[in-house]
């Protein structure tokens, strides 16, 4: 690259420590001769050798430098050879010693060990511990303990550059006597391009950053701006962003409204009436026993129209029906609960309907819930499609139609439908859509036509309505390959944050 | 869901032809039964709670034969005459009807016998909704003596050896020592007497709801004739019972008997295979399946699906228990038409999509607080009760009543979700400004279900400098760029720090709370970095926004 190009594009902290690489090269001696802080100096040293100006080089080392008490003994002696030093030929009771010694018991108890180790002390047990010296120990006391010719170093000291590698063992042992601290030496070295952009004139000032000021003095004409390394990353910064799960909700309500769908909205909060008997769910039927219904305490008012469900129920009423023959009982039809579909919202609708709207089309986006503990494939409460269609002239095929209409938009070419069983449908069936990648039917949700003993109550009249409740946990999930469906709402920032956006 | 295991073999026999296992599976599907898997020769599939006739290997085999065109129309089935009887005591007040049938020239085997055993079990589960309404049992014709007594008897002065059992015991303990005793006990809460079937010798044949007795209830290999009781609370249930049962044992080779079935005010003869009729009009089918079908074309697809027709009168085979209005017909005509033939069709009507206005504005603020840097997260609504104490000074959440997790109450306040949002993330990067759209759940006598649901908005600042200042300044922006005014008043809260918290007022109602976050409050949740928080009601934004408009 072209030295006077390369030149331009050093920034101000390069541009000020690569005079002091070409005689200095390690980190810390850069620190202290260019007068910069190490953060400052190791952003460059990157910086430098990412151009190939200099090459870095780190390397391991341990430093020893004097614990507490080694320091303490440089200035008083060892304490070995204090202990050392008021011993008799005879022995000598330990008591009386250590108090000669004016050493700590700690103390005395670790020159023992030593002085014995070097067979400089004997020792016998009579009444209690006795102590002489021995010949060595006297010929020891006129010269210089290894110890103490260690201690006299200058430290800190590189671990390499010990040479009585034994005793420096020994005083490792013993406490707060020496410390051994890992260090990382960086060091740089100009490499034949440094040495070439060393060699240049640095000194040429360049424009870092356009101020106001210079742009109403007009003083950047008069000078260079100095480049970019455009090439290298940046740090990352985060904007607001929706939650992956609106992103994927309001895809999805696009599709509907697109269709001439109008928007359902209604309580989580609903009675057994709404949820299950408008819908002609047997009260004996196995679903209502399940346990995966939340009830809450309380009995919920009930609308008017409830006594026309109950003769449904019961006979049949005017819908053309047998009903289910039983006896409808109005205890089981007050509790309170969290809604198991979004189903609810289309009775309700279908109920405030009047012959002069139709036809009409609905759709709800909504939470229901299940009593179940969460695992990476259930959830207490997720979010069903639901839709319906009420019209005079609505069929099967119809029904076959908005569906597959709508997967496609979410992605799926093939869409299949399964005869299937749900109470308040008639057909009922299954949806499966084929999955491009995996190549084989996945089962999104049930759809159907209500049957007559759902409408003719609520409607007043009979009239088909195509309804459909699908899960959308699965392809929300699959878009942003989470496989465990509680990451969904797991509410980590980061993976909110960073996620890409929803885009079909 | 219950399941039938059907073996490939014995579908092939049924079929009088070998059928590629792919094709099978598909037909299965396609007939309205769940495939769930395939092991070797067997064949696994869920039946649907509306089709216990499917329930034996004979009663899917049958629906299969017409499904795929080999035998169809409706089956005829007979049951010979007879001098059998059995008498209803007025006693069984508790179960007051039972249907009974034999059936002679039988093989059983031993796997045989188990089948049969599970299909009653699948049977008295589903159709019987777990004996409440329904339970069946099955006895060797020939230890019995006609008549037969089904009369209900104080317990304790009964005496018999149940199913299983070595010794006699006294009825009364059944509930207590017998395992069905057990299970079922929940059914006769408050009975003081139970239900048997005794025959004229004295003899005790079963205790209902719970077993046979061990020596007149045992059908063996070497059994050929047995007799059938189904006994419940309601006639149509148990005579449908006792008509899948007999059908299926015909089809195994049985040949069906009546019984007279004598109640005090009547005398019924069953089984009777008679066909149940209804009027189908093919316009209906038409209009409905969106096809151009033929009154003939009708009658086909009916007897692909087992049924009979008499112009426009279906025949209804006696043991279909699920055909209660024509739109059940027509949902059959369907399946034999096949669901995958039915075409897509997108009709020609104008309808105009319509947004809730909630949902327009919630997508508004969305926008907003986007803008101004804030990311969305979504709690769930239900929270643990711990986590409302920990966030101290709000009202309490709604209990639910039988919550198996710990997450057991609706959340009265945003607070605690966004806390514990933030408590989760406390290793990743700051600041954290997050916003949430949710519901919070209040008791209200004046609502349907006594639970008011109240859609709000909550924001939650949270790093080294966040103060009541930079909270204001969100809530201020928002509020601006909506176009509304608002005002602050101060109030104390033990969610907040005194002195540093507001109520949010718009049009003279108070819509919210705005503050910094009491230090014991996020001491309480394990946080060490500031909070500050607002949180406001939608609703009175919708409502002001369409007054504007």
């Amino acid at each position: 690259m072209d030295i006077k190009n390369l030149v331009s594009k050093l920034h101000p902290l390069e541009r000020k420590l690569l005079p002091f690489i070409s005689q200095h090269q390690e980190l810390q001696v850069l620190v202290n001769a260019s007068g910069l802080q190490e953060i400052e100096v190791m952003r460059a040293l990157q910086w430098l050798e990412n151009k190939k100006i200099i090459l870095l080089h780190t390397e391991k080392k341990k430093q020893v430098s004097l614990g507490k008490n080694s320091q303490a003994y440089k200035k008083t002696g060892l304490p070995e050879k204090i202990f050392l030093g008021v011993l008799d030929q005879e022995f000598k009771g330990l008591n009386v010693i250590t108090k000669k010694s004016k050493l700590s018991r700690e103390e005395v108890n670790a020159c023992i060990g030593v002085l014995k180790r070097k067979n400089l002390i004997e020792i016998q047990n009579k009444e209690g511990m006795e102590i002489k010296i021995t010949t060595s120990g006297t010929q020891s006391l006129q010269q210089k303990f290894p110890e103490e010719i260690f201690l006299q170093q200058t430290f800190p000291l590189d671990e390499e550059q010990i040479i009585d590698k034994t005793t420096y063992d020994e005083l490792r042992k013993r406490k707060d006597f020496v410390l051994v601290e890992e260090l990382k030496i960086v060091t740089a070295t100009l490499t034949e391009l440094g040495k070439e952009v060393a060699a240049a004139d640095l000194s040429i000032e360049v424009i870092n950053r356009l101020t106001t000021e210079m742009l109403k003095s007009g003083a950047w004409k008069e000078k260079q701006f100095r480049a970019y390394d455009v090439e290298i990353n940046v740090p990352k910064i985060h904007g607001g962003r929706k939650h992956l799960e609106t992103e994927a909700i309001e895809y999805i309500r696009r599709i509907w409204l697109d269709m001439g769908f109008k928007e359902m909205n209604g309580n989580f909060v609903q009675s057994a009436f709404w949820d299950l008997d408008a819908l002609f769910v047997p009260q004996d039927h196995p679903a209502r026993e399940m346990q995966d219904t939340f009830y809450l305490h309380g009995k919920a008012a009930l609308p008017k129209i409830w006594e026309k469900i109950k003769t449904t129920h019961e006979t049949g009423g005017v819908t053309g029906s047998k009903g289910w023959r039983y006896s409808f009982s109005k205890e089981e039809t007050e509790q309170v609960l969290l809604r198991t579909h979004t189903t609810v919202l289309s009775a309700q609708t279908i109920a405030k309907l009047k012959k002069e709207d139709l036809p009409a089309k609905f759709f709800a986006i909504g939470k229901v819930f299940r009593n179940e503990s969460m695992d990476w494939k259930h959830l207490f409460e997720f979010d069903q499609v639901e839709g319906i269609v009420v019209d005079p002239k609505a069929n099967l095929q119809h029904l076959k139609g908005y569906l597959t209409q709508f997967y496609h938009k979410m992605g799926y070419e093939k869409v299949r439908m399964r005869p299937a069983h749900f109470p308040y449908t008639e057909p009922s069936l299954e949806v499966d859509v084929f999955h491009p990648v995996r190549k084989e039917w996945v089962e999104l949700g049930g759809a159907g036509i209500f049957r007559p003993e759902v409408v003719i109550p609520l409607l007043g009249f009979d009239c088909p309505v195509l309804a459909w409740g699908q899960g959308m946990a699965r392809i929300i999930a699959e878009y942003w390959n989470i496989t465990d469906i509680r990451d969904l709402y797991r509410n980590d920032l980061k993976q909110l944050r960073e996620a890409k956006v929803w885009i079909k | 869901m219950p399941t039938v295991t059907l073996h490939v073999s014995t579908i092939e026999k049924m079929l009088g032809k070998k059928i590629p296992l792919d094709e099978l599976k598909d037909r299965i599907s396609m007939l309205g039964t769940d495939l769930e898997k395939i092991e070797g020769d067997e064949i696994h599939v869920e039946i649907f709670p509306n089709r216990p006739d499917l329930l034996s290997e004979q009663g899917l085999g049958r629906a299969l034969q017409s499904f795929l065109n080999i035998k169809t129309g409706l089956r005829h089935y007979t049951a010979l005459k007879s001098n059998y009887q059995v008498i209803v005591d007025p006693s069984v007040t508790m179960r007051p009807y039972t249907a009974c049938a034999v059936v002679k020239k039988m093989t059983f085997t031993d796997e045989r016998i188990r089948e049969l055993m599970q299909i009653q079990e699948k049977l008295a589960t589903t159709h019987g909704r777990n004996r409440k309404k329904s339970a069946y049992g099955i006895y060797p014709l020939e230890p019995i003596n006609f008549p037969i007594h089904y009369i209900a008897k104080d317990p304790a002065t009964v005496k018999f050896k149940p199913l299983g059992f070595t010794e006699a015991v006294t009825a009364s303990d059944i509930s207590e020592l017998h395992p069905k005793g057990k299970a079922y006990a929940h059914l006769t809460k408050n009975w003081k007497k139970y239900p048997f079937f005794i025959d004229s010798k004295d003899k005790v044949m079963c205790m209902l709801p719970f077993t046979n007795s061990e020596e007149t209830g045992k059908v063996t290999p070497q059994t050929k004739n047995v007799f059938i009781e189904c006994s419940g609370i309601d006639l149509d249930n148990v005579t449908k019972a006792l008509n899948i049962i007999t059908t299926m044992l015909a089809d195994m080779g049985g040949e069906i008997h009546c019984v007279e079935v004598i109640y005090p005010d009547k005398t019924i003869t069953t089984p009777d295979f008679t066909p149940a009729k209804m009027n189908l009009e093919p316009s209906y089918v038409n209009s409905t399946l969106g096809l151009h079908l033929t009154a003939t074309e009708v009658q086909h697809y009916l007897a692909r699906m087992g049924f009979g027709t008499e112009g426009k009168t279906t025949l209804i085979p006696a043991y279909r228990t699920d055909i209660i209005h024509p739109i059940d017909l027509v949902e059959d005509i369907a399946i034999a038409y096949g669901y995958e033939n039915i075409q897509g069709e997108i009709p020609n009507v104008a309808t105009i999509g319509d947004e809730e206005p909630l949902e327009k504005i919630k997508n508004k603020i969305r926008d907003i607080l986007i803008g101004l840097g804030l990311l969305e997260v979504k709690n769930v609504h239900l929270i643990a009760e711990e986590d409302s104490i920990k966030t101290m000074g709000h009202e309490k959440g709604i209990p639910l009543k039988n919550a198996i997790s710990e997450y057991n109450q609706l959340r009265p306040s945003m607070l605690p979700s966004l806390l514990k949002t933030i408590n989760q993330n406390q290793h990743h990067e700051y600041p954290q400004n997050i916003f949430e759209l949710g519901r919070t759940f209040h008791p209200n006598k004046n609502k349907e279900t006594g639970v008011e649901e109240i859609d709000r908005l909550a924001v939650m600042l949270c790093h080294e400098t966040t103060d009541f200042t930079h909270i204001r300044q969100i809530c201020d922006a928002l509020f601006a760029s909506l176009g509304l005014p608002f005002t602050v008043k101060e109030v104390e809260h033990p969610s907040f720090i005194s002195g540093r918290a507001g109520e949010i007022i718009l049009n003279k109602k108070k819509i919210g709370l705005l503050g910094e976050i009491h230090p014991q409050v996020l001491t309480n949740w394990q946080l060490t970095i500031p909070v500050t928080f607002f949180e406001i009601d939608v609703a009175e934004i919708v409502e002001l926004k369409k007054i504007n408009h």
